[in-house]
């Protein structure tokens, strides 16, 4: 489906690393996490509107991903670690309720 | 008493933790240990609160940490988040932020390849719940 033109911000703790160095990956996406618990002034229940899925990948290999859950706060914030192995793009992904994407995208240089 | 259609619902009606506890172990009983929980010990603002796990393993092909769950015994729904680790994460270790909607216990779950399952869990005191609206 859609990939949603929402930008998120990635920052890894460096962006050339040696064999075997452990990579900080810290991610922010803004996104509302509408729980589908609260309810509108009129007194119908806002419907959820969640990301539940994060997946990031390295050259191509997934090396952490999660599921949230409507208790994970808005605009999601998650940070990580993956081992470098090899050089490519980090590509982080979420995957919203309505099945539409947000991807995000740095790289890594193993040296 | 009076007999009524419907059951009443508790004002503190425990949600489903035992059961999300026992979806997520297959019914094994999870050891308190290696698993480490940073929380705030008082969060004035329960619809942000950041929370870190991590687990010690040595994250190698024969000996990692597969998933880890988060859960809270007092909001609506007892789940948080799981994290997915492999050998090619090298640590076990997450942080995200999370809504609390009262005081309550936010417990981790590690399972390791081997089918192992270890527990912490860490008592929070919210200010102002994370589910107003």
């Amino acid at each position: 489906m859609a990939t949603s033109s929402v930008k998120p911000r990635i920052k890894l703790d460096k962006k050339e690393a040696k064999q075997g160095d452990i990579v900080e990956v810290k991610a922010l996406v803004s996104h509302v996490m509408e729980t589908g618990q609260r309810k509108s002034a009129d007194g119908n229940v806002i419907p959820r509107k969640i990301l539940n899925k994060f997946t990031c990948t390295v050259n191509g290999k997934e090396v952490f991903s999660a599921d949230f859950e409507p208790a994970v706060s808005a605009n999601p914030y998650i940070q990580f670690k993956f081992k470098a192995t090899e050089s490519g793009p980090v590509v982080l992904t979420w995957i919203d309720d309505d099945g539409s994407k947000i991807v995000g995208e740095d790289s890594i240089k193993v040296i | 008493a009076a007999t009524l259609g419907q059951s009443i619902t508790p004002a503190f009606a425990a949600n489903n933790i035992d059961e999300m506890t026992k979806a997520f172990t297959g019914g094994a009983k999870p050891v308190a240990g290696k698993v480490k929980l940073d929380l705030p010990e008082i969060a004035e603002n329960g619809n942000t609160v950041p929370i870190t796990v991590s687990v010690d393993s040595p994250m190698t092909d024969k000996d990692y940490v597969s998933d880890v769950i988060i859960l809270a015994d007092g909001n609506p729904n007892a789940g948080v988040a799981t994290f997915h680790f492999s050998p090619a994460s090298g640590v076990a270790e997450a942080n995200t932020r999370i809504r609390l909607a009262n005081t309550q216990n936010i417990v981790a779950i590690a399972k390791t390849n081997d089918g192992k399952f270890y527990t912490a869990s860490k008592e929070v005191k919210v200010t102002i719940g994370g589910c107003g609206g």
